[in-house]
């Protein structure tokens, strides 16, 4: 890992937006505490009809999905060997391991008998031919590799803080329960030593850890595809394909691209930060040939199997499918123009296009396209609804807290002038300068 | 037990009764009702009823002869006054359309019209007349004073065979031609005669129509699919089909399914209530459904064509796991919000698009000019 890739930001930790985020995060947990004290009933609309509600849509289909970031620059990084995209890299994987761990909480908290899940760990109780099973596998150890791979940058933070933030919150607190200076300095010093034993011995293991990275998401992403094969009365028809695993895959790969994009314009645009335009145009040319690839895929399919006329039919079901289609299109339309590419306000909209229909797709397979027998219907309850908010708001709140204590975003000067570069980077507007910490 | 009661000339007391029990059966009615139903059976009270024939095969004026309990002849003498019916009047000419106009000034709003066939309507009707009036017009004015109106078969109900695409005579069905008159579709190709008969006698019995579907066919017949029914569901729900006419499967009276049998997505109770008496209906003798009471299949699709199951239904013969209970919709507190988050998020990505820099070249230009 080059370390000097990534910079710490600077700001203070508890802003208004932390504290709205953490107001969120403990409606939710509240909320998760009813179900577990009262049942799924109690704060979910799901039925026999819809067992799997917004939790598992959004959370695990979808909110891997987005997720993917980790997943999709990594094959940039380690496969294609694109260096320039390593300083991304970082915050990207700070993302996905936010959004595959919450995920993998979500499934506990949707599970009907959570009691059950030590099974999990008992290789003689293995269904080794079931998706689902592959699916909670992969998913439970590419969280482990994503948390080893975000290692190396609190180790280093560790080794290398001044650790500033505890001296100072040890010096708040009462004197009668402040610890002792000397046995403090003592133990950060064993701390920063342990830091530094282990990082070294990390860094020459993490490429095996970074094959995981990759080989498993390909894995499970497309798994998520194959978990509704088995509806096939179920799922509408314009979803139902032998297609369904390959679609996932690539859908997941251009979302992955495209939310590295919104991330990172979004970060550069709230730590008011230059933005990293180049790095963006590359993936962004990319994209668009993944959805041309996927689009592609969805429409032969469709016309192989004679349904291309449902998908007009300009029903409830036509209408969602072409909803997907259309966003992903324009998208797409707008990032093949190469100047639309260098500008972040179009890299943003045409961003968000693709991740809302990409997005969509997965709510249509898993939610919308799904139709259980006449009669059931599903829509998620307020509490449901807050439980999902409330997860999503504890990822960017930890993405918010982790950028300011361990260096995950790209480092602004790392041209070396002392600073920022101006064919690389486009510095944000007015008060950018202003937030910028000294010596960049 | 003999089947093949249709064949004899006398009706015996047993077999009407037993006739009147199934009619009530059928019709969804409780068994307490069988006394009822056999009272208005044998009553003396009769419904005048117009049979207009337009562009069909007379099919189902033959399948209606072919009921045993009651007989048509029973029905004709006893239950109904039938005052016209092209085929089984002894009348004609100028006599029988006397007949007609007479039963529809004496009986004003109180016949019943029963519409066999569809109705061209392309070139000002001339593709069917009767009596030098088109069906159109003989439509109009026997539709004008009725009490009901009762299209027997697809083609009176939906248009059939005629309506298919190109459709050279403009055909449609009663529906669509008569906006202001219940009317009760019977649809088939033909249709049981029993879903006719059942409809009368509810009629004279409760003086009331039964409950219809959107389609605007009786509930009682028409509510279920074929496949909930059908006896050789077991072989599909065990996966046993046969895959070509003749071959191993389909001697072994396997699921018709592959063979395109549209059972999966027909509404009619061809199962339960068979044909001519004798037990028969197509796939009991090997041959696929071909959705005839369903406008949008009959005729329209291939015979061979396998049909989509959507909404896979359980064998009827199974205990119900319906429990009534089929999940809460959307709650107005919840739309609300995630409208409103969903609009504060489109205004956000709005201003968010608005604030950031739109080309690489003008922002730096800003910055340093």
């Amino acid at each position: 890992m080059h370390h000097n890739d990534f910079q710490k930001q600077e700001g203070r930790l508890f802003t208004k937006s932390f504290f709205v985020l953490l107001a969120l995060v403990l409606i939710g947990a509240v909320l998760i505490g009813l179900r577990f004290t009262k049942g799924l009933g109690a704060v979910s609309n799901m039925s026999d009809g819809f067992p799997w509600g917004i939790w598992l849509a959004y959370d695990v289909a979808t909110g891997t999905a987005i997720a993917c970031g980790g997943y999709t620059v990594a094959i940039l990084v380690y496969i294609r060997h694109n260096m320039h995209y390593h300083p991304l890299i970082r915050s990207c994987v700070l993302t996905s391991m936010f959004g595959y761990a919450l995920a993998g909480l979500s499934v506990m908290v949707d599970l009907g008998r959570p009691w059950n899940v030590y099974n999990f760990f008992i290789p003689s109780r293995w269904q080794l031919n079931s998706v689902m099973f592959e699916v909670a596998m992969c998913v439970m150890t590419y969280t482990l590799v994503l948390i080893i791979e975000f290692l190396p940058g609190i180790l280093y933070s560790l080794e290398t803080s001044e650790w500033r933030r505890l001296r100072a919150f040890a010096n708040w607190l009462h004197p009668a329960l402040a610890p002792d200076q000397e046995k403090l300095s003592g133990l950060i010093d064993k701390v920063r030593r342990t830091a530094g034993v282990i990082r070294p011995w990390l860094d020459k293991v993490l490429i095996f850890f970074i094959v995981l990275g990759i080989t498993l998401p390909t894995m499970h992403q497309s798994s998520l595809g194959s978990l509704l094969l088995i509806a096939a009365t179920k799922l509408n028809p314009l979803w139902h394909t032998g297609f369904l695993p390959l679609l996932f895959l690539v859908n997941c790969i251009y979302i992955g691209y495209s939310v590295v994009i919104l991330e990172s314009l979004i970060s550069s645009y709230a730590f008011k930060r230059p933005y990293e335009v180049k790095e963006l145009a590359g993936l962004a040319g990319i994209i668009p040939w993944l959805t041309v690839i996927w689009l592609g895929i969805v429409f032969g399919d469709l016309a192989f199997r004679h349904q291309l006329s449902a998908a007009f039919r300009l029903d409830f079901y036509s209408g969602f499918f072409l909803a997907q289609v259309l966003l992903v299109l324009a998208g797409s339309v707008l990032l093949f123009r190469a100047r639309n590419r260098t500008s972040p306000r179009w890299l943003f909209v045409s961003a968000v296009l693709i991740v809302l229909g990409g997005a969509l797709y997965r709510f249509n397979v898993y939610l919308i396209g799904f139709d259980p027998g006449s009669g059931w219907r599903y829509f998620p309850s307020l509490a449901e609804l807050m439980i999902t908010v409330s997860i999503v708001a504890f990822e960017i709140l930890g993405y918010q807290i982790l950028v300011k204590l361990v260096p995950v975003l790209p480092r602004i000067h790392m041209h070396g002038h002392g600073k920022p570069h101006g064919t690389h980077h486009i510095e944000n507007k007015a008060p950018a300068t202003k937030g910028l910490p000294d010596g960049i | 037990m003999d089947t093949n009661i249709g064949m004899r000339s006398e009706l015996s007391r047993r077999d009407f009764v037993k006739g009147c029990v199934t009619l009530t059966a059928f019709m969804g009615l409780p068994h307490a009702l069988v006394g009822k139903v056999q009272e208005t059976a044998e009553s003396d009270r009769r419904l005048p009823v117009i049979w207009l024939h337009f562009q069909e095969c007379t099919g189902c004026s033959e399948s209606l002869l072919r009921s045993s309990h009651p007989t048509i002849a029973s029905l004709i003498l006893d239950k109904i006054s039938l005052d016209y019916h092209e085929t089984l009047m002894a009348g004609s000419g100028e006599q029988a359309e006397k007949s007609m106009h007479d039963c529809i000034t004496a009986n004003k709003g109180k016949y019943v019209l029963v519409v066999e066939g569809a109705i061209p309507t392309a070139e000002n009707g001339i593709f069917c007349k009767v009596g030098g009036r088109t069906a159109v017009d003989s439509l109009a004015a026997a539709a004008k004073d009725a009490l009901a109106i009762i299209s027997i078969g697809t083609c009176a109900s939906y248009g059939g065979i005629q309506a298919v695409p190109p459709n050279p005579t403009g055909a449609v069905g009663v529906g669509a031609l008569v906006k202001d008159k219940p009317i009760v579709n019977i649809p088939g190709c033909p249709p049981n005669p029993y879903a006719f008969l059942s409809t009368v006698l509810y009629y004279l019995t409760f003086n009331k129509l039964p409950a219809l579907d959107a389609l605007g066919r009786p509930k009682f017949a028409y509510g279920r699919r074929i496949h909930e029914h059908c006896e050789r569901r077991p072989h599909f729900d065990a996966g046993r089909f046969a895959r070509a006419y003749g071959d191993e499967g389909h001697a072994q009276g396997y699921c018709l399914y592959q063979l395109g049998c549209k059972g999966p997505v027909t509404f009619a109770n061809c199962p339960v209530q068979r044909f001519n008496d004798v037990g028969a209906w197509p796939v009991s003798i090997g041959h696929p459904c071909i959705g005839c009471t369903e406008p949008d299949i009959l005729f329209k699709t291939s015979i061979a064509e396998k049909v989509q199951i959507h909404e896979p239904t359980p064998f009827d013969g199974y205990p119900p796991v319906d429990t009534g209970k089929k999940g809460k919709g959307a709650s107005p507190l919840t739309t609300a919000v995630v409208g409103l988050a969903a609009g504060v998020a489109l205004g956000a990505g709005a201003m968010m698009a608005k604030n950031l820099p739109d080309s690489a070249a003008a922002s730096k230009d800003k910055k340093n000019p």
